[in-house]
This record gives C-alpha cells, sequence and structure tokens, in this order.
C-alpha cells in the first residue's frame, strides 16, 4: 500500500493504483469520458485532468500511477478551467442537436457539459459531418457525434477480441470504424452491442424497433405478443430511477399489457424448453461418444448467445458441430408463437406478431438470419433492446413506479428458476446441470441452495466437475463419468476456454455468453453497466430464482404440456424442425 | 530482415517481378518478425518496398499473419503518410509547389499535367505508367519551375513543354 494526498486529505491506495483510482477511493469523482474499467488506461479524452505537484503541467488522471507520497489536487481554478476547456472542444466538434437525439438525457457529453457550466459554443468553428452507417441489423453508427474517446474500439478488441474499429485517419480526419471507412456489415462484426453500451454520446446505438412495433400494436388485424428474456426485469428498473439489481418482473407485465400486447409471455419458458432439447442433446452425444463408440464432436457449446454464434461461424468455422444445434430461447419461442399458439387460439400465424424484448442487440441480427423461419414465417419479427422498452413506457406516458404487479400469461408465460439465471453468466450451465443430474439419477442436485458455486461471478473462465454415481438403468452408461463443465463470458474469455479444448483439456459441455457477466450485462441494457451494477443484477436474478418453488426446467408444467400436446418429446422429429437450427461458415 | 535489403533485391531493378514471387517474399518479411513486439511498422515498411505500395491482399495476409485485425492495420497505413495503399505507376513526376517555382508558374504546369494525364495530385495514370504528386522546394530554385521524374530534373518547365517530357517516357 502507498499513501496519496488527495487535496491533502491522505488516502491509502494500492501501488499500481491510477490517481483516477485513488480519488475514487477518496470519494472524488473525477470525470473522464474514455475509461473504462477492465480496459487498459488511454488518455484518449483528456477531461480527467488533475493537478500533482512537482509535476510539469496538468496530469490525465486516468492513465498516470499514483505514487507514494503524491499530492493531488483534483479541485483548482485551473483543473476546473482545463476540463471546461475540453468539454468545450469536444462541444464545438459535436455534430448533433441534443433535442433529437436518442442519447438526449443519457448522454456523457450532454451531462458533463451541463455539470461544468458550459453554457455556449465558445469555438464555434469547422464540425464534424454526419455520416450514418445503418448497414447492419443491429446497430447505427453516427461520425458526426463520435468524440474518438476510443472506448467502442477498447470493448471490441480487448474485451470482446472481434477488432471491427480502430481508428482511422488522423487529427480532425480521424474517424472510429472499421478498416478503410467500410461498412460494418461488410467487416467481421457480432453485433454484440458492447460498443453500443459504452459509447459516451450518440455516437454507436441500437437499430431500434420501437416505429414497428407501435406500428403493429395499431393495428387491429394483428395480435401481438411479446416475451421478455430473463434478464430484463432486473435491469429495466434502472430506466425509472431505480437501483440496479431492483426486479421489477411484475411492474413490467403490466406495462406490456398497457402498451397494447395482447399475449405477455416469458423468453424464460423456451429457456426452460432449451434445457429439455439441449440438456437431451448432450446425453445423446455423450452416449454416442461412451457407449457407441462414434466419432462425436465433444465438448458441446452453448448456442444461446447470437453475438457467440456469429463468432463461431467466423473465427472457429470448423468447430460448428461442437455447437449445440438449439435455437436461442428467443427463436424457440417465435418458431412457436406461430405454430403451436397459433393454433391454439386459432389465428392464421401471418397474423401473428412476434415482439422479443432483449437485452442484446445481436438478437436483432438473429432474428433476422434467413433460416429463422421455420414456422412458415420469420418467427420472431421484431427485437426492443431493455432501453428501448423504457423508452415505448415513457412514451406511452405509463408511470411505471406507480404500476401494481400483475402475472404473465398462458401458455406460454411461466418460467422456472432454472430459466431466470440464463441472464448471468454460469446460469445456463447451472440451469443444465439441475435438470441433467436429476434424469440421470433420479436424485436432486446434492448442491447448496442448486448452485453451482464455482460457475458463479465474474471470473472470465470457470471451470467445475460434477461425479456422476448411482444412476437410474437407463443412464448406466454414465455411471462414474467426471461431467466437466466450462463457463466463459467475454469473447476474448471465450477465445481463452477453446485454445484449452484444443491444447488437450477435456470439457463435456461449455457455455459462452457473448457479453461480459452474460446477459445482464448484454449491449442493449441501461448505461452505464459496470462491474458493480453486473454484481447487483445476478443477485437480483439469483434471488428470482430462489424465490420460486419451481426451480428446475424439467418440472415446468406448461413445457411438459407443450410435449404432451404438441412436441412428443425432446429432439423429437417435430422439435427437430421447429427448435433446432445450422450454422454458416463465415471465414 | 532488414527492409533496405528487401528493396534492394527487388523492385529497383525493371525485370517484371511476378506477383507470386512477391507474396513469397511477403511470407519470409513476415516469419521474421513473427512474435517481435512492435512488428507491424517495420512489416509495413518492407512490404511496401517490395509491392512499392501496400495492395489489400498484402495487408490482409499480414493482419492474418501478425494476429492484428485489419482494422488496427488499416489504421495504422491510414495514420502514417508514409504509406500508400494505391499503385504507384512506373514513373512517378514530381511537380516543386515550393514558393520560387510557384510564383514562376509551378501551378499551371501541374495543371497541364494533370490534364494531359487525366489524373489529380497523388494519383496513378490508368496505365500505371505514371503517378502524379507535388514536392516542396527541390532546392533547386534557380531552375524554377522544376519537375523532377523519377531521378531526372527538368528546368523552366513550360505548360506547353509538358507533352514532350512526358512522351520521353512513353
Amino acid at each position: 500500500m502507498i499513501t496519496v494526498h488527495i487535496n491533502t486529505i491522505p488516502v491509502q491506495v494500492k501501488q499500481g493504483s491510477t490517481i483516477l483510482q485513488a480519488a475514487q477511493k477518496a470519494g472524488i469523482k473525477i470525470p473522464t469520458l474514455c475509461h473504462v474499467e477492465n480496459t487498459l488506461p488511454k488518455g484518449a479524452c483528456r477531461v480527467c485532468l488533475v493537478q500533482v505537484e512537482g509535476a510539469r503541467g496538468l496530469v490525465a488522471s486516468c492513465s498516470a500511477p499514483a505514487t507514494d507520497g503524491m499530492r493531488i489536487t483534483t479541485n483548482s481554478r485551473q483543473v476546473r478551467d482545463a476540463r471546461k476547456f475540453v468539454v468545450e472542444l469536444l462541444v464545438s466538434e459535436h455534430c448533433g442537436d441534443c433535442k433529437t437525439c436518442v442519447r438526449n438525457h443519457d448522454c456523457e457529453l450532454q451531462q458533463m457539459a451541463f455539470e461544468m457550466g458550459v453554457e455556449s459554443i465558445t469555438y464555434a468553428g469547422e464540425t464534424l459531418t454526419t455520416e450514418k452507417d445503418e448497414s447492419t441489423y443491429a446497430l447505427v453508427r453516427d461520425a458526426g457525434k463520435c468524440i474518438k474517446c476510443r472506448r467502442c474500439l477498447d470493448v471490441c478488441n480487448e474485451i470482446q477480441g472481434v477488432g471491427s474499429l480502430f481508428a482511422q485517419g488522423r487529427g480532425f480526419e480521424t474517424r472510429i470504424g472499421p478498416a478503410f471507412d467500410a461498412q460494418l456489415d461488410e467487416v467481421v462484426c457480432v453485433q454484440c452491442g458492447q460498443c453500443s453500451a459504452v459509447c459516451p454520446v450518440g455516437a454507436i446505438t441500437e437499430k431500434e424497433h420501437i416505429d414497428y412495433v407501435w406500428e403493429a400494436l395499431d393495428n387491429p388485424e394483428k395480435l401481438v405478443v411479446v416475451q421478455t428474456a430473463p434478464a430484463i426485469r432486473a435491469a429495466l428498473g434502472e430506466c425509472f430511477g431505480y437501483e440496479p439489481g431492483t426486479l421489477v418482473t411484475g411492474k413490467m407485465t403490466t406495462a406490456l399489457r398497457h402498451l397494447g400486447f395482447d399475449g405477455v409471455f416469458d423468453t424464460n419458458f423456451t429457456a426452460d424448453l432449451t434445457i429439455m432439447e439441449e440438456g437431451t442433446e448432450l446425453l445423446l452425444r455423450l452416449k454416442k461418444a461412451l457407449v457407441d463408440k462414434q466419432q462425436v464432436a465433444l465438448p458441446q457449446y452453448s448456442s444461446c448467445s447470437p453475438g457467440w454464434i456469429k463468432y463461431v461461424e467466423y473465427f472457429y468455422p470448423d468447430m460448428l458441430d461442437h455447437i449445440s444445434t438449439c435455437k436461442s430461447p428467443q427463436q424457440m419461442f417465435g418458431a412457436l408463437a406461430k405454430t403451436y399458439y397459433a393454433e391454439k387460439v386459432g389465428k392464421d400465424p401471418k397474423d401473428i406478431v412476434v415482439v422479443s424484448v432483449m437485452p442484446c442487440t445481436a438478437k436483432k441480427f438473429e432474428c433476422a438470419r434467413p433460416e429463422m423461419n421455420d414456422s412458415g414465417f420469420k418467427d420472431v419479427d421484431y427485437v426492443l433492446t431493455t432501453r428501448e422498452l423504457g423508452r415505448m413506457i415513457q412514451q406511452a406516458g405509463i408511470d411505471f413506479k406507480a404500476l401494481p404487479d400483475s402475472e404473465m400469461d398462458i401458455p406460454m408465460g411461466l418460467g422456472s428458476g432454472a430459466a431466470d439465471i440464463f441472464a448471468n453468466t454460469g446460469g445456463v450451465m447451472e440451469a443444465a446441470v439441475r435438470t441433467a443430474y436429476e434424469i440421470v439419477t433420479g436424485r436432486e442436485l446434492p448442491l447448496e441452495n442448486l448452485h453451482v458455486e464455482p460457475i458463479m461471478g465474474l471470473e472470465g473462465v470457470k471451470k467445475a466437475s460434477l461425479k456422476i454415481e448411482r444412476t437410474l438403468p437407463e443412464w448406466s452408461f454414465l455411471e462414474g463419468v467426471e461431467l466437466k463443465v466450462g463457463v466463459a463470458h467475454g469473447l476474448s474469455n471465450a477465445k481463452k476456454i477453446i485454445e484449452a479444448t484444443r491444447a488437450g483439456e477435456e470439457f463435456h459441455f461449455i457455455e459462452v455468453m457473448t457479453c461480459p457477466g452474460g446477459c445482464i450485462g448484454g449491449g442493449g441494457q441501461p448505461r452505464f453497466t459496470t462491474d458493480a451494477v453486473r454484481k447487483k443484477r445476478i443477485a437480483a436474478i439469483y434471488q428470482e430464482d430462489e424465490g420460486k418453488e419451481m426451480r428446475k426446467s424439467h418440472l415446468n408444467p406448461q413445457v411438459m404440456q407443450l410435449y404432451q400436446e404438441f412436441l412428443g418429446e425432446p429432439v423429437s422429429h417435430k422439435s427437430h424442425s421447429l427448435l433446432h437450427t445450422k450454422y454458416v461458415s463465415r471465414n | 530482415m532488414d527492409p533496405n535489403k528487401v528493396k534492394n533485391s527487388t523492385c529497383t531493378c525493371s525485370e517484371e517481378v511476378n506477383e507470386e514471387q512477391l507474396y513469397t517474399q511477403l511470407d519470409s518479411i513476415i516469419e521474421a518478425h513473427r512474435n517481435k513486439d512492435g512488428a507491424l511498422i517495420p512489416v509495413l515498411q518492407a512490404t511496401q518496398n517490395l509491392f512499392g505500395y501496400l495492395p489489400e491482399k498484402a495487408l490482409k495476409t499480414i493482419s492474418k499473419a501478425l494476429n492484428k485485425p485489419y482494422s488496427e492495420v488499416a489504421g495504422v497505413v491510414g495514420f502514417y503518410s508514409y504509406f500508400s495503399t494505391s499503385p504507384k505507376g512506373k514513373h512517378t513526376i514530381r511537380v516543386c509547389m515550393g514558393t520560387a517555382c510557384y510564383v514562376r508558374g509551378g501551378q499551371e504546369v501541374l495543371k497541364a499535367l494533370m490534364d494531359e494525364l487525366d489524373v489529380s495530385v497523388c494519383e496513378t495514370t490508368e496505365d500505371r505508367k505514371f503517378t502524379l504528386e507535388i514536392g516542396r522546394c527541390f532546392g533547386a530554385c534557380g531552375l524554377a519551375p522544376v519537375v523532377m521524374v523519377d531521378d531526372e530534373t527538368f528546368q523552366s518547365v513550360k505548360p506547353s513543354k509538358v507533352r514532350e517530357i512526358l512522351d520521353q517516357y512513353a
């Protein structure tokens, strides 16, 4: 530990801390537009300037190490003037009108300009030009609003290991974007939207589906149903001033009815169904390997996260047979809404509109994949991010905080606790283990609170193993098998676990979620997601799970009913044609 | 590998080197820098010396081999004006725009060359014969306006004489 003096007050910090971190510890908020935790410091925006005794000029606190005995001033006139000057320069070249910007009231530059008292354009000069890239299904980039903070390229390169974006050109002409000013759909991009989650301004945002959804809701011919992913209920509240990690499941359900949806359903229902299909698929792969001694692709990887799927299609196309053939819960829901549900309510599927609320931008890409129309129609029509749903609720004049709770509809509105935890890293695996263990042994998973402790939390790559003993007779081939599972979140961690398997490490099943923390940290979640926020949302999700009687997917009565009435059994011919898919090499 | 050696072993000679051979040489440039920190810029320099410019295919090869995102490779290429992604002509014409040449009609000479060749500054003719560039003072102000073609200097150039100069390289 070392001691630094922040505005004369001594603070003890770890050796290697930056001045910014030391100030945070002292309760001082130093403004920054470029810093993102868990990435290397870059000192790009120059807003975080502080005065350090003995230093020539002001110092960028995000990238300067704190040293023992250092005397730092964060609030002198010189510091305030310099920071304001930097923000004035950024504002002067920013090409955007706050009133009509999608980031109005959710913009760090706007907020900072306000906090620093920037009340006029001091340096009217050349501004950037609006140039929109709307080439992808998920994202819109607007070069005119970009302040070159480089957060997006750091998350794209360091956290996701994808590398779509980089600084092109130099000086005033600098553009942040793909190589040689290509459009995003011309380059490797998984459309995870982590860039849009960290962008301080309106330079990268999700491609909105709000108007399409209003149009469907206004059309009396259409039966419009909505599904909400498990991660929404632990984050939507943040759009209305709730603390991160506040569960708003009941209010959200009521709000969706107020918006006019004819059926309010739960992606948790198809998350449970995913466990039945994906778990059965894993057991079949293990049987092929252990009993039939066939060559079979193991480990099996999870397939719920569309950014991860696209990542494999680009970077590891030789591994596609390792990916579970199960569609994601979103797409399973869409395929069933326009078949099973359509039959039940006697509605022509062409008049059913399926809307998803997802924490994710890649889901907008996923629903547009050409193979996602096994119902005979586009299985999922529109995808709203959590942020978009928040805006729709505001547009409708709904006082969210005042809403009473309500329950989702039948027959696709019930989910187990195992489905809730699909929202966070480790959750899909834990849900699968809860069910697979019980099916194979006839006994409940013998772990405290049904949690698989080693795969919980924010560690990038997590592993667990579980010895299977005293199996039921039909699963005797698994007797004594040590089931080895792995979990990765953030695509650079996915790469680590893939490389480990290639180096010979044995796994049977690996869960990958594209975004850090899993879906609760998705690219479509309310801003700003830090590790502290991730932990709060995850805690809320486990709270939702633990509060339920039904915490295992195979006990979901609506899923059982679906098999009895419609699908037959897991991995049946019918479920194969509706709920499973195939992938393409994009190398 | 020393980038200068690559330069000496190719390019300066007038023999036609086929593309396949160039890419074999690119592989050895990459091999010499593989797993070294800060390899990207030296590799780009050597590659530009090899090809005369940085073709897209070479940049993609470098991006893969050095395990750097293509966006980053392009970002570095775009940052340094030294790097060029457009092919150079067989001959490089440089028109001096230094003060002396400028006041004695360098601008008109440049305009005449642009018209004759049907290119703008920094562009190459369709037949890949000429690349047109401008320079800032060649240190021959007494001869203004000056035009250089490769290593040869032409003095007191008039717009009407431009065709004559070009014909020497036909």
